[in-house]
């Protein structure tokens, strides 16, 4: 195309292509070539649909446009002029969609959106539940037009927003009407556009600079990408009135080296707009210049900070600096000369403010925060994409009725906002009305539009660590808290996910969260926290259940008891093959986990067909709920494990009964019956232990003949001994008894006999409740 | 590309006019270094000190720049790349199984590269494609829903395949 000269050529051309491009009688397929759709194989569907247009000579222009949103259903395509949304559609599709489309008019019934099997299919495009409430202003040409041809462009009216600036627009009234549109950055933190504008055209220097920030860093947002991918003229227009109402000349975007593809889109759009004269110098024959450069990071979220972005264009560590100077002051800006930095949203929500009016913008969204939202709806629910909503809808309609509803029909538990800078916002909150300042009321931000829904199966400890391990990764080391004071709070996440935590962990997470906060110099450091304090604030319980009870309520952590309940297990013993460390023990009738070798790798849980195999608290729940113990006394329980065998002694009438190693079994058993004991200590002449006699060798030697008038020595010579020290505690003494199939535990203390300790001792000792119940019935 | 003749004033573009030889250098630092890896697969020492010369920045100015991003690698890399995205969405759909699947398959750790070059596993904050939870790239390539043995073998295949 030629090069335009004057703002008439471009009004003359953009007339013509209106009716050429888009005409609406004309028969079109809209095919998504977004990532995912990518992925999924749309450039081979959109293939596949040319030869068979071709093939049946149906006259169907093929488009392959950006993100269009609904990425769970990929590849999706919208069949115009009948607006037929067509999802899940690949090679074998194209001929159906080709011939059932444009020689009948009716819709590819199997190809139509259904929320399940059993309901009736949807077809038109704007009555699917997921674009029904949403409201397209930055998004309102990606997945519309072709982002490789300008001419897409300006055919749905594109650049008309210059041609009426430039023609009827000083560049103070452009100012004026995005700051009443009150137009505030979708990067975040939700700073008025129109009063950064202000400040960088106010600052002295004939030299000045815009930049748009596409360094979406944050995992779990990919808006820019899909305006940069979809639609990049629409940033470039953006820019051009930035540029025209604060005199700037020169543009930057600072585009993520992970998104190669919008590199590429980019660096197309530039210079096809330059080739039209609607970029470089002179344009549209005005005498204005403006020309933008692409810079790429190198994998560096602290360079989405507006200061640590000007060092990395300067080409330096993206580190921050202190503010002032601002980025629109000088020596604030690339190589000092005061710039306009806006994320890329922003910027392509400006040429429909300045084509509409700024009244028109500020009646979509609620008062505080005007206009609209693009949202990455990702996590558990059941359709997931891209979203632009009008500010002030509640959570509620985003997940559940754009989104669909948790996935599986599962229990909605959180939905994270703003990335690893936000935080969790509970269900109570789901009604909240969406916009910059609700959000923070309740400890979370906007941020720059992730949106991870969570279910039950979500444990909000393990994604507090999960956010913060990133932002502890990204932090670039230059302020102290934000660099130790991240990791040390990393540490103690650890510490409470494996078991270990304690009681404090959460205040000191709260200190020392707060200490980041204040102590870092930029937003990384002083949002680095909010996910941990937002998870503490609302879900609390959860992480005293990690502390206190050792036990993850959504089996994420490895921690809990685990055990099979007998009703639901169906014997097939995946678990036992599936156990590496052989705690799955097998009886004649059941399965068992042993504790002692569980290392709770959860391998039988995950096996389990029939789910028999649980995590629950601990034991003691389980006795509390069966034997209606109340709660005070299983405490009394567990302190008592605890005990040492001396604990038990001194219970005991303390005398101890022993007989000289000479003596007859005759006179051992005598002494038995008269005192009523079960077993007493052989000693020697020196009064020190060689062994037990108990009724368990009366039994063996009437079974071997031993005559009874033979010594207690000749008998049990050949016996070793086990003896327990008096600070052992009874559960270490329990499992050796058990282990050694022994039920008296003599008691010595540096070779003086100081007690011993029955089977029966220990019974009466531990469980009193157990007699307790019994006598009560 | 030959670091000698590389074309500074053509690399920074119009906003050149503006700035001073030494911004220029510094400015096309990080373009320069992108453009030396995507050759090379990493930056290797000899060419890094050519560039040295060329820009008139000291190495160890270079190598300050180039070890702060992540991208940059210093060491030779696998011939594929394989990135398993640990994003919130992906995260949150298990993608920490697939990431030790692999470890286990190809016996190498995260961040580490196989004896023969033939692999490089990473993992990636966001590849910004979370609609397909949990998503893995193969160099460029994206695969996503690998969720559940089956679709694991596949990627697995995926990989093992030229």
């Amino acid at each position: 195309m030629q090069k335009l000269n004057t703002i008439e050529e471009l009004k003359k051309l953009r007339e013509v292509l209106v009716q050429e491009v888009f005409n609406p009688g004309k028969n079109m397929v809209k095919v998504c070539c977004g990532l995912p759709c990518n992925t999924l194989g749309s450039h081979k569907v959109a293939d596949a649909l040319k030869d068979e247009a071709r093939k049946t000579g149906i006259e169907v222009e093929i488009v392959k446009t950006g993100c269009q949103g609904l990425c769970q259903k990929g590849p999706i395509m919208r069949a115009e002029p009948y607006g037929f949304y067509y999802q899940k559609v690949n090679v074998e599709h194209a001929h159906e969609v080709i011939s059932t489309t444009y020689t009948t008019g009716t819709p590819v019934r199997e190809l139509a959106f259904r929320e399940s099997f059993l309901e009736e299919p949807t077809a038109i495009w704007d009555e699917v539940p997921f674009y029904k409430k949403q409201q397209k202003i930055a998004l309102r040409n990606t997945g519309n037009i072709d982002p490789f041809d300008i001419q897409h462009y300006l055919g749905v009216g594109g650049y008309g927003a210059i041609e009426k600036m430039f023609s009827s627009m000083s560049p103070e009234q452009v100012l004026e009407e995005v700051r009443k549109a009150n137009l505030r950055g979708r990067g975040g933190a939700g700073f008025p556009a129109g009063v950064k504008w202000a400040h960088a055209k106010r600052a002295p220097g004939s030299i000045k600079m815009v930049i748009a920030n596409g360094d979406e860093g944050d995992p779990g947002a990919f808006m820019d990408r899909s305006i940069m991918e979809g639609d990049p003229h629409s940033l470039l227009e953006g820019m051009l009135i930035c540029a025209y109402a604060i005199d700037a000349h020169y543009g930057f975007i600072y585009v993520r080296h992970e998104y190669p593809l919008a590199i590429k889109t980019l660096k197309n759009a530039i210079k096809q707009a330059e080739a039209l004269g609607l970029m470089g110098k002179n344009i549209l024959g005005t005498g204005f210049d403006f020309t933008v450069h692409i810079r790429q990071g190198a994998g560096a979220f602290v360079c989405g900070e507006a200061t640590s972005l000007v060092a990395s264009l300067e080409g330096k560590r993206g580190f921050p600096h202190a503010r002032p100077p601002r980025v629109s002051e000088p020596g604030g800006g690339p190589w000092g000369y005061p710039s306009n930095l806006n994320n890329v949203e922003t910027f392509s929500c400006v040429p429909p403010i300045i084509e509409k009016g700024s009244d028109w913008f500020l009646n979509i969204g609620t008062s505080g925060s005007s206009g609209t939202k693009v949202f990455s709806l990702a996590g558990k629910v059941k359709n997931t994409g891209l979203v632009e909503v009008p500010m002030g809808i509640t959570l509620r309609e985003i997940v559940f009725d754009i989104g669909g509803g948790i996935h599986e029909d599962k229990k909605f538990k959180a939905v994270q906002t703003g990335g690893p800078s936000g935080g969790c916002i509970p269900e109570k909150f789901l009604d909240l009305p969406v916009d910059f300042d609700s959000l923070r009321k309740v400890g979370s931000i906007m941020g720059s539009g992730g949106m991870v829904v969570m279910d039950e199966d979500d444990c909000m400890v393990d994604v507090a660590k999960f956010f913060l391990s990133f932002t502890q990764a990204e932090s670039c080391g230059k302020c102290p808290p934000c660099r130790i004071g991240t990791y040390q709070m990393l540490q103690i996440l650890e510490k409470i996910t494996s078991g270990q935590g304690e009681k404090g962990d959460i205040e000191r997470l709260e200190a020392l969260g707060k200490l980041v906060q204040r102590g870092s110099l930029c937003g990384l450091g002083q949002s680095a926290p909010n996910p941990v304090l937002t998870t503490i604030k609302h879900f609390r319980e959860e992480y005293e259940e990690h502390i206190f009870d050792k036990y993850c309520r959504s089996t994420v952590c490895n921690l809990g008891l685990f055990v099979i309940v007998e009703e639901e297990c169906i014997l097939c013993g995946l678990c036992k093959e599936a156990c590496a460390f052989d705690a799955v023990k097998e009886t004649r009738r059941s399965f068992f986990i042993d504790r002692d070798y569980c290392t709770r790798c959860k391998a039988c849980y995950t096996v389990c067909p029939t789910n028999a195999v649980k995590i629950v608290r601990t034991m003691f729940e389980r006795l509390e709920e069966e034997l209606e113990i109340p709660i005070e006394r299983l405490e009394v329980i567990e302190k008592r494990r605890r005990t040492a065998l001396k604990d038990i002694l001194e219970t005991k009438p303390s005398k101890i009964l022993s007989i000289h190693k000479d003596r007859t079994i005759t006179d051992a058993v005598r002494i038995m019956t008269e005192k009523n004991v079960s077993g007493v200590f052989v000693v020697d002449d020196n009064n020190s232990l060689l062994s037990l006699f108990t009724e368990r060798d009366i039994a063996q030697a009437v079974f071997q003949g031993i005559s009874f008038d033979q010594t207690l020595w000749s008998i049990v010579q050949m016996r070793q001994i086990i003896t327990f020290d008096p600070s052992a505690e009874i559960s270490t003494a329990i499992s050796i008894a058990s282990r050694n199939r022994i039920r008296h535990l003599p008691v010595v203390e540096e070779g003086r006999i100081i007690g011993m300790i029955t089977f029966r001792d220990l019974v009466s000792y531990l469980l009193p409740e157990i007699f307790y119940m019994a006598t009560r019935e | 590309m030959k670091v000698e003749e590389m074309n500074i004033d053509e690399k920074i573009g119009e906003v050149g006019d503006i700035l001073s030889e030494h911004e220029k250098t510094r400015g096309v630092l990080i373009h320069a270094l992108h453009q030396i890896q995507e050759e090379n697969g990493y930056l290797p020492e000899d060419v890094l000190k050519r560039l040295s010369g060329k820009l008139d920045i000291a190495l160890s100015e270079v190598y300050s720049v180039a070890s702060f991003y992540k991208m940059f690698h210093f060491k030779p890399r696998g011939k594929k790349v394989v990135k398993v995205c640990l994003g919130t969405a992906c995260y949150v759909r298990g993608s920490k199984k697939v990431l030790s699947a692999l470890e286990k398959e190809f016996q190498v750790k995260n961040g580490e590269t196989t004896e023969d070059l033939a692999l490089t596993l990473e993992t990636v904050g966001c590849v910004g494609c979370c609609g397909l939870a949990p998503v893995s790239t193969i160099n460029e390539e994206v695969v996503g829903e690998i969720i559940g043995e089956k679709k694991m073998q596949h990627f697995v295949q995926i990989i093992k395949t030229d």
